[in-house]
């Protein structure tokens, strides 16, 4: 251990380390950020308002942070993991106790300078403890139940503090981050067939506990026509507007369902559809190609990393910000049900560009510490 | 920490590598069905959802066209549009509509309950939309608004146009607007565009039957407004497409004369143009004042005129049904000679009555008219001469002839509310009555009582046709747009122009596609000629009521059509007519032409409940017709100009 602890602090190294960044990675996310910039501008209605202005201060003080992060030692995160994901239960407590409440649901803690979403660092949290699990015990004791037994508390603990806020959007994106880790690590098929049986089963109980909107959103979602002006009308403003972008769509600043408040929510989840309405087929195709380029890269990261967590977290994060773009996009081209799931970076929101600058600094560290090995 | 050996890591990357690989092949579909969806919805999809966003963005307030105007013959505009000051309110940019309506009963004249239906108007309408609070104020009242209009948010004062009529001598010819009612919506399919706040639409007369034509086409104010219906900008506006302006044939000068002659009694005058059938006036007493409907006509001004028993509403000219009386021996004397039935020579003795199988007709002088021969039968209207006369004749000969002459039949195509009226013989009374005929009604109607029912556009007609030679016309209202000159027209531009060029008859007829509706013309000009004595000559009906000036001299036939039959008590009384109840007086007809040694016009004059035609409807025509014939040359002049060098 001591023999790298040295090369940490040495300013040389840190400039040789500069080279082992993936630039790909780094100018499509910065590039990601610039647009997200713009796109955050126009839903403001073409102004540097409280919500563009902050938007863009915070990536530029979360894209520091994320480039602060890709020099920390991809060990210094496998150490620390279990005490981050500790951390993050207690807030998640916490909001229990003190959180901001919000539109019926408590989800924030008010740290003054912002309001903290644990839930949404949870995402990362929950990948790094599991990938530092599965990095710890050795393959034969993958399938033993006395082995899945940690996993499942883990992931249950989060999941119903985060369902229970409610917010049943990131509790399902919490929850399948966690199955993709557990299940890249080599747990059987059979025992992920017993456990969808399991909720199969378990569905209509669990169903009864859904909150009324929660319920109308899915049969929403199921005949959106159904109800035009009530839950149904986000679905069919956002097809709307997408769908009349055309092509080339209808220019920066010129999204007539954005700019006439036809489109809901588009600071955050429906900012795809704003993007996709002002830049037409064009814009999103590349934009689907610029978050796809960013998952390749995640996994390409996975692939060249030498340690078991790190080939975990790259991969499970790879997966799980894949996941957070799908969902989002199917939401807002109406392929999924409204479930209130943020589009990583281009959304407004301070604690989920957090998470994802954090999750996209330790895959950096990752690439960067390829080759250490890690306890 | 270290106790992992290469074999466990190297087992560990080979499942986790393996499974990646699934989830990698996932995603790849995953993609494929995001990148579906985008070109579904931006490319094949788009134009729906492009004019599926301009519906959200786009929301039109359709603008009243200006109605078309109607003109007299001169140019003089008998429908016009007229500035009105409105005020429109805006129920989005009202902080308090209760409110408002509060302070404006203090400004405007706004009755409780016209507050409670514009309430109700409002409710039904979004907000955005505009209700107008009140479409006609006075110029007072307007500029009060203005003044107070800051504590007034939510009002538009507005300069709106609406239908003005200059007077009421029309009210009939031309019918009134008002406002689109639920039945208009249903019936009139024209409409379907044009339901807008404020348009009125022609309920009555041309209004009525123009109405299409003289609607125009609406314009718009297209905003775009945001998803809370706030209007944002103006995008784009349309004033739409002014309605048609018609010109009729009608001269207003004389409609007021008309109707300043019929200003006490009930009745209708109708003047026409012998040679083209134009009607220079067509007016029904009394009139009603169409500029009460543009508006919504009050409620006690319309108990008023509907329960008034001389029924204003009504346009008598071609909708009230009378018989013709002794206006129609001019027809029995025509059709017995066209029929060579009888001789104009046969003489008839008259000693007051005739006795007929057993029962008595009177004539309507007790005394009799000793021996009269048909010129002087018709001079003064002996019943007894014509009861021979139709008795020789029988009643379904009379019928074709009265037919020819344009009874029984609708004038104008321009009136819904025109009647047709009766010209009964055998088969129609089998037909409507299921009866057969009698003698008797022969011998009624040969004088024109009975079933007879006609007009006061009808006996125009027929009086205009027996002036002008006995050839056919089409009257007509509506000056077209590239002015025709009819037939008869033609002929007589033609023997204006070449006076020494004497054409036979049949040179006229064959040359100028003429009408005739009579067999021999001499019979035509027997019947004028009688006309002629009727009005000037002593003993005369209407001899009273002659012009001496040649230049305005007429020829005309009066009639009085029986309410109410009388009594033999009544008639041994010697009963006058002004001693009876108004209800059972008789009508008072008459028919004449003008000037009697050039004719060019004929006229018909009814007065509802007159008494006797040469007391009360002669003295009527006589007025008209002087006026008519001072404005002849004026109306030849402005026939010249509309037809351009044609004539």
């Amino acid at each position: 251990m001591l023999y790298t602890r040295s090369s940490f602090h040495s300013s040389f190294d840190i400039r040789n380390k500069l080279f082992d960044l993936d630039f790909t990675l780094f100018f499509s996310i910065l590039l990601l950020g610039v647009i997200s910039i713009f796109a955050q501008y126009s839903s403001s209605g073409g102004q540097f308002d409280y919500y563009s202005k902050s938007h863009a201060i915070r990536f530029l003080v979360f894209f520091i942070f994320f480039l602060t992060i890709s020099f920390v030692n991809i060990r210094f995160w496998n150490d620390y993991s279990v005490l981050i994901f500790i951390i993050l239960i207690l807030l998640l407590v916490a909001v229990k106790f003190f959180g901001v409440q919000s539109q019926g649901s408590r989800r924030w803690i008010n740290l003054f300078v912002f309001n903290l979403q644990p839930s949404e660092l949870m995402k990362i949290g929950i990948i790094l403890f599991l990938s530092n699990y599965y990095h710890k015990i050795s393959s034969g004791d993958v399938n033993k139940l006395r082995y899945l037994f940690y996993p499942s508390i883990a992931l249950l603990v989060p999941f119903m503090l985060v369902l229970t806020q409610p917010d049943l959007g990131t509790a399902i994106l919490i929850l399948i981050s966690g199955v993709v880790i557990t299940w890249l690590s080599g747990v059987k098929w059979r025992i992920f067939a017993y456990l969808s049986g399991l909720c199969i089963i378990l569905a209509p109980i669990g169903i009864s506990f859904l909150k009324p909107y929660q319920k109308s959103r899915i049969l929403t979602f199921l005949n959106p026509d159904s109800d035009p002006l009530g839950a149904g009308y986000q679905i069919i403003q956002s097809k709307i507007a997408i769908g009349s972008g055309g092509m080339f769509g209808k220019g920066f600043l010129n999204g007539s369902q954005a700019y006439l408040n036809f489109l809901p929510e588009k600071h955050t989840d429906f900012i795809f559809t704003l993007y996709s309405e002002e830049f037409g087929f064009m814009g999103s195709a590349f934009m689907v190609f610029l978050y796809f380029l960013i998952t390749f890269r995640i996994t390409r990261i996975g692939n060249y990393t030498r340690s078991i967590f790190g080939k975990l977290y790259c991969y499970g994060f790879a997966t799980a910000f894949f996941i957070y773009v799908a969902v989002n996009m199917s939401m807002v081209l109406g392929l999924l049900p409204i479930v209130g799931a943020p589009l990583p970076i281009l959304s407004y929101g301070g604690s989920s560009m957090l998470a994802m600058m954090f999750g996209l600094g330790i895959v950096m560290s990752c690439n960067v510490y390829k080759n250490s090995t890690v306890g | 920490m270290l106790s992992f050996n290469s074999s466990n890591i190297v087992s560990k990357t080979k499942t986790i590598s393996r499974r990646m690989f699934l989830i990698s092949s996932f995603k790849a579909v995953v993609l494929i069905g995001i990148f579906g969806r985008l070109a579904s919805l931006q490319i094949n999809n788009s134009s729906k959802y492009r004019s599926l966003a301009d519906k959200n963005r786009f929301r039109e307030t359709k603008i009243a066209p200006p109605r078309g105007i109607i003109e007299d013959f001169f140019g003089n505009e008998i429908a016009s549009n007229n500035k009105i000051y409105q005020l429109h309110i805006i129920p989005d940019s009202t902080p308090d509509v209760d409110e408002l309506f509060f302070r404006l009963k203090n400004i405007i004249d706004l009755s409780p309950r016209k507050i409670f239906l514009l309430k109700k108007k409002i409710s039904k309408k979004k907000s955005w939309d505009t209700t107008i609070i009140s479409d006609n104020l006075t110029w007072g009242e307007f500029s009060k608004v203005n003044l107070f209009l800051h504590e007034l948010q939510g009002v538009q004062p507005t300069v709106s146009i609406a239908r003005f009529y200059a007077d009421n001598s029309s009210s009939h010819a031309i019918g009134y607007v008002s406002e689109i009612s639920p039945n208009d919506l249903r019936t009139k399919t024209y409409l379907q565009n044009l339901n807008i706040e404020g348009v009125a639409i022609g309920k009555t007369g041309l209004e009525s039957s123009l109405d299409e034509q003289m609607l125009g086409s609406p314009g718009y104010l297209r905003y775009e407004v945001n998803a809370y219906g706030k209007k944002v900008k103006k995008v784009a506006t349309d004033a739409g497409l002014k309605g048609k302006t018609f010109r009729t044939t009608l001269d207003q000068n004389i409609q007021i004369l008309s109707t300043e002659a019929l200003q006490d009694v009930s009745g209708a005058i109708c003047v026409m143009d012998i040679y083209n059938g134009d009607i220079i006036s067509m007016v029904s007493s009394p009139n009603f004042n169409p500029n009460s409907f543009v508006h919504g006509v009050k409620n006690n001004e319309w108990k008023e005129l509907t329960e008034n028993i001389d029924k204003p509403m009504l346009n008598k000219a071609v909708s009230g049904l009378y018989p013709p009386g002794s206006t129609i021996k001019t027809l029995t004397a025509l059709s017995a000679l066209e029929n060579d039935i009888v001789s104009p020579k046969l003489i008839v003795h008259c000693k007051g009555y005739i006795d007929l199988h057993g029962e008595r007709y009177h004539c309507w002088k007790k005394k009799g008219h000793g021996s009269v021969s048909m010129r002087t039968a018709l001079k003064k209207s002996c019943d007894v001469y014509f009861y021979e006369v139709s008795r020789k004749l029988g009643i379904d000969r009379l019928s074709v002839t009265a037919k020819k002459f344009g009874l029984g039949k609708k004038v104008l195509q321009n009136y819904d509310e025109e009647k047709a009226g009766v010209v009964p013989n055998t088969r129609w009374k089998k037909r409507e009555l299921g009866k057969n005929w009698y003698l008797g009604e022969t011998l009624h109607s040969g004088i024109g009582q009975g079933y007879f029912l006609t007009t006061p556009l009808q006996l125009s007609l027929m009086t205009a046709q027996i002036a002008n030679g006995g050839f056919k016309i089409e009257p007509r209202i509506l000056v077209e747009d590239n002015d025709k000159v009819g037939d008869l027209q033609k002929y007589l531009n033609h023997k204006s122009t070449t006076p020494g060029n004497v054409m036979s008859l049949t040179d006229q007829i064959y040359n100028f596609n003429l009408q005739p509706l009579f067999r021999n013309q001499e019979n035509i000009n027997l019947v004028k000629d009688a006309m002629f004595a009727a009005t000037n000559e002593v003993g005369g009906t209407s001899y009273r009521s002659r012009h001496k000036e040649k230049k305005f001299r007429f020829a005309g036939k009066t009639g009085s059509s029986q309410i109410k039959r009388f009594t033999e008590k009544q008639r041994e009384a010697e009963i006058k007519q002004k001693d009876i109840t108004y209800l059972e007086r008789d009508h008072a007809w008459f028919v004449a032409f003008a000037p009697v040694q050039d004719p060019q016009y004929a006229i018909s004059v009814l007065v509802e409940h007159g008494g006797s035609g040469s007391s009360a409807a002669a003295p009527i025509a006589k007025k008209i017709i002087k006026r008519v014939i001072e404005r002849h040359e004026i109306r030849i002049a402005q026939k010249k100009k509309l037809s351009g060098k044609n004539i």
